[in-house]
């Protein structure tokens, strides 16, 4: 597998432009002459499906839900990062593309970055002129927040729906292109193999989720926009439709997959409540500029917390890191919950919680100020768990909630397979080995509206592409592959439901499994215990599943069982994948990899790289091969927030 | 945390064409931290283990902002709790004991494709028509050029805080859908950004809304009461300005 990177040449600040100015064009005239299929409508899929609709080229857009606005990027609450310096405060293009790379924990590409930080000040432009309705001061500006550790304000926001917001913005961009008749738009499918022909993406092959019709869309480029694979937890902040599908299928096609063990475990999340949970809830981090983390000094109090007085309360982001207190980064603040709680000072009925204290902030600035910035969020956890953070602290824990690795691309977005593009959360390129808060917002839209035309253009002005149809062998044999797995999946169910296992049950148990030894704190042996029984769960998938109903129908439990069968490949190369970084890095703590203050420590010498896992068919094992990377503009530094 | 038996009645309907009824079930032993949907879904498993269909419904984030979810509860769209969807429901408003009728969102343009899934698809053409800017990528000045009041700001986003969900079409006894077209439309008529368009955007959306089957609001508020974003009212009669203006004075 070649890994080039294809990263222009030059200073840090001229790559994007020497690349723009390098890339072929393709005519407009000639444009409508070619088509892109793009599956998803998050940020990132509207965003390049209308962008390459209005630049003239003919667009097919999937989604799996019954309207493309559904994406789960509108569950982004707290805001998109932008270098625009309104607040005066010392900010700029370099130094959001150095808080980036920083906070990325030193694991991604610098020119990637850079481009992102420049293209972010368009993002905003962008959507003020789509109508966004971004919070204002009242002198009529944009205004800011600080966010998730930031030591600026850069976040634009739209109370706490940002992502919202955003997404309708692109959904009404991309709801013009289709009005037009230039996008052609395909709800409810589900993408279940990319096609390809000569070498090249030419097109996927989608199961009809209303009619269980295996369907065929041929194009010239396909730009996969699927989102992310937390759900590989079970448990996580990802919507119920989230998956892996369309990435996996790619990688079994040829697309290497990189650093698949960077997952995001996010600090303030609603902790657990039985085993009946279907979901886990983000409360936006934003929440954590003024409220105070902390746990009792002593093992299992049970205490009501208004009753455990100051001196036996240990707020210990505030103690162990004075400099930035309870604005750590996620992953130090996941980290620190999870290890207080595993010394048995957790809160809660299970023990798996931390408080999140807001009686100082009231008392400094009055219940109307706190009301006002969070009166949302508290209502949402309100609703949730019947208890007023006005009153009593919340109570919080971490759980899985954004996924940093995905397809490798190189600068131009393209993964390994010619013609097969990743964008937004779905590829792995911007943000290293952690995401800083409110930058997926802004990932996916600098992807979909900014970066990705650019590559279109140059990939079809390079390459001679025949004329296809979908009823050519390479489509059919995708297709029949297709049926025969469905026909697979169904196959246990002749015989009803008796001594047989759902789709969930199956599922939840693959999650204990990653979240127990593949979650935020890895060591060798217990990853190594996962790649010994992740087999045991799949071979009982494939043996004992039941699902009810017929393949050729609309039938959820067949596309849950299609998406869990695919997870349970998945997990392999992740866990792989933690086993061989041996080294603590951005979200995880590698247990071997500690400093003498039990702070995670980076190893540069060692895996200064992008881990990309090739596929070698089912019976062997998966290749991993590196892309070294060169810090040429920075020079990576041990994190420290103490 | 306690727990309660129900009995529930959900409408079952195997495709459009089909005939559906209200079916019975028994479930016991529901957890009151449970949401709506979690108590479905044990509901599902239930079923798959007796070898019977599953309730087919939407969802997707369950966390009241992505619109897929809903369903009459009793009678009332997205159940008894004010300005919630019902993946944000919670079972501890339920008592022990309790019948739940379950049926989808009713409506002459949302037709039910099976059980409590119903299409929606009508709402993205009446954005089709007009719920947009048209502006293309690239190329537009810089978001601090024109200054909007704090206050026009607001009265957007609650104007574009719908999440497209349909209880206000399922709750209308017209089956209007006038509290989701006003809501894009005076989001957007609120904002300096639409005003170039805002007489075409408000007929063409109209027009739409008309073709689908949608009726006329006869002001019976019930759309409001069942809002799971709070949308007001006032945002029909911003519409019925915005359309009456356009039709009476075509040209600028």
């Amino acid at each position: 597998m070649e890994l080039n990177s294809r990263v222009p040449s030059g200073p840090l600040a001229e790559k994007w432009k020497n690349h723009q100015f390098s890339n072929k064009l393709v005519n407009p005239a000639n444009r409508r002459k070619y088509s892109a299929i793009v599956v998803g409508t998050g940020l990132a899929g509207a965003s390049a499906a209308a962008t390459l609709a209005e630049q003239g080229y003919q667009v097919k857009s999937f989604c799996i839900s019954d309207s493309p606005r559904r994406a789960h990027s509108i569950a982004a609450q707290g805001g998109i990062n932008a270098a625009k310096n309104y607040q005066n405060d010392g900010d700029s293009v370099h130094r959001l593309f150095y808080d980036t790379i920083k906070g990325g924990d030193f694991r991604s590409r610098e020119a990637n970055v850079y481009r992102l930080a420049e293209v972010s000040n368009q993002i905003i432009d962008q959507c003020v002129a789509q109508g966004v309705p971004f919070a204002r001061e009242y002198g009529g500006t944009l205004a800011n927040r600080s966010f998730g550790g930031a030591q600026v304000s850069r976040t634009f926001y739209a109370r706490g729906q940002t992502g919202q917001q955003l997404l309708l913005g692109a959904y009404s961009a991309l709801s013009r292109q289709i009005h037009e008749g230039k996008v052609e738009m395909y709800t409810r499918r589900e993408m279940m193999d990319v096609v390809i022909a000569d070498g090249k993406a030419r097109g996927i092959t989608t199961r009809n989720i209303m009619t269980g019709e295996i369907e065929s869309f041929s194009a010239d480029v396909v730009i996969l926009a699927t989102g992310g694979y937390g759900n590989v937890y079970f448990l996580s902040t990802n919507a119920m439709a989230s998956n892996v599908t369309s990435a996996w299928r790619a990688h079994k096609r040829g697309a290497g997959f990189a650093n698949p063990s960077f997952v995001q475990i996010h600090p303030t999340c609603i902790p657990v409540h039985g085993d009946y949970q279907s979901k886990l809830t983000l409360m936006s981090e934003s929440l954590r500029n003024d409220g105070r983390v902390w746990v009792p000094k002593k093992n299992g109090d049970t205490r009501n917390p208004a009753d455990i007085p100051e001196e036996e309360r240990d707020y210990y982001l505030e103690n162990k890191y004075p400099s930035f207190g309870n604005l750590v980064p996620r992953d130090v603040a996941s980290r620190n919950a999870k290890e207080q709680c595993d010394q048995g000072k957790g809160v809660g009925n299970t023990g798996l919680a931390v408080y999140l204290d807001f009686a100082e902030a009231i008392k400094r600035d009055g219940k109307d100020t706190i009301m006002k910035k969070y009166g949302n969020l508290f209502q949402m956890y309100e609703k949730i768990t019947d208890s007023n953070p006005m009153e009593e602290p919340m109570m919080i824990y971490p759980a899985v909630h954004y996924t940093m690795g995905g397809l490798w691309v190189d600068y131009d977005l393209m993964s390994t397979i010619p013609g097969l593009f990743a964008i937004g959360e779905c590829n792995f390129s911007d943000h290293g080995a952690n995401r800083l808060g409110a930058s997926a917002l802004m990932q996916g839209l600098a992807d979909g509206y900014f970066v990705i035309a650019t590559s279109i253009a140059h990939y079809l002005g390079t390459n001679k592409l025949d004329t296809i149809s979908h009823h050519d062998e390479a489509f059919l044999s995708s297709r029949r592959e297709v049926e025969d797995r469905i026909a697979k999946l169904l196959k246990n169910s002749a015989g009803g439901p008796a001594g047989k296992f759902t789709v969930d049950e199956i599922h939840k148990e693959l999650g204990h499994l990653m979240w127990d030894n593949c979650g935020m704190a890895r060591n060798k042996a217990d990853l190594e215990k996962a790649l010994e029984e992740l087999p045991k769960i799949k071979q009982k998938f494939w043996d004992y599943v039941y699902i009810p109903g017929e393949g050729k129908e609309l039938n959820q439990s067949l596309e849950r069982a299609g998406r869990l069968a695919d997870f349970l490949e998945f997990a392999d190369i992740m866990i792989r994948d933690a086993l061989a970084r041996e080294e603590s890095c951005g979200c995880h703590l590698r247990e071997e990899s500690q400093t003498e203050e039990n702070e995670a420590k980076r190893d540069d010498k060692n895996y200064s790289h992008v881990s990309v896992w090739e596929h070698l068919g089912e019976d062997n094992e998966p290749a991993l091969h590196k892309e070294e990377l060169a810090f040429e503009f920075v020079t990576p530094s041990q994190r420290s927030y103490k | 945390m306690s727990s309660i038996n129900l009995t529930l009645k959900i409408w079952r309907q195997p495709n459009s064409d089909a005939l559906g009824n209200l079916e019975t079930y028994s479930l016991d032993g529901i957890h009151t931290d449970m949401s709506f949907l979690e108590m479905l879904d044990v509901l599902n498993e239930k079923l798959t283990k007796e070898s019977k269909n599953p309730v087919v419904f939407d969802h997707d984030c369950r966390e009241g902002i992505c619109g897929m979810c809903g369903a009459v509860i009793d009678g009332v769209a997205h159940g008894p709790e004010k300005e919630i969807t019902l993946c944000q429901l919670h079972m501890r408003n339920f008592s022990d004991g309790d019948t739940i009728v379950i049926e989808p969102f009713r409506s002459r343009a949302f037709p039910v494709k099976k059980d409590l899934l119903v299409d929606r698809s009508a709402f993205d053409r009446i954005i089709q028509a007009g719920g947009y800017v048209s502006v293309n990528t690239g190329g537009t000045p810089d978001g601090n050029t024109i200054p909007i009041s704090q206050v026009k700001a607001e009265y957007a986003m609650d104007a574009a805080a719908c999440i497209g969900c349909g209880a206000c079409v399922a709750s209308c006894p017209n089956g209007a859908a006038m509290l989701f077209t006003s809501a894009k439309v005076s989001q957007l008529a609120l904002l300096p950004q639409g005003h170039a368009e805002r007489k075409q955007r408000a007929t063409a959306m109209v027009t739409t809304m008309d073709e689908e089957g949608f009726g006329n609001c006869t002001n019976a508020k019930e759309c409001e009461a069942v809002c799971p974003k709070g949308i007001s009212i006032r945002n029909i009669a911003r519409l019925n300005r915005e359309y009456l203006s356009a039709v009476l004075l075509k040209d600028d």
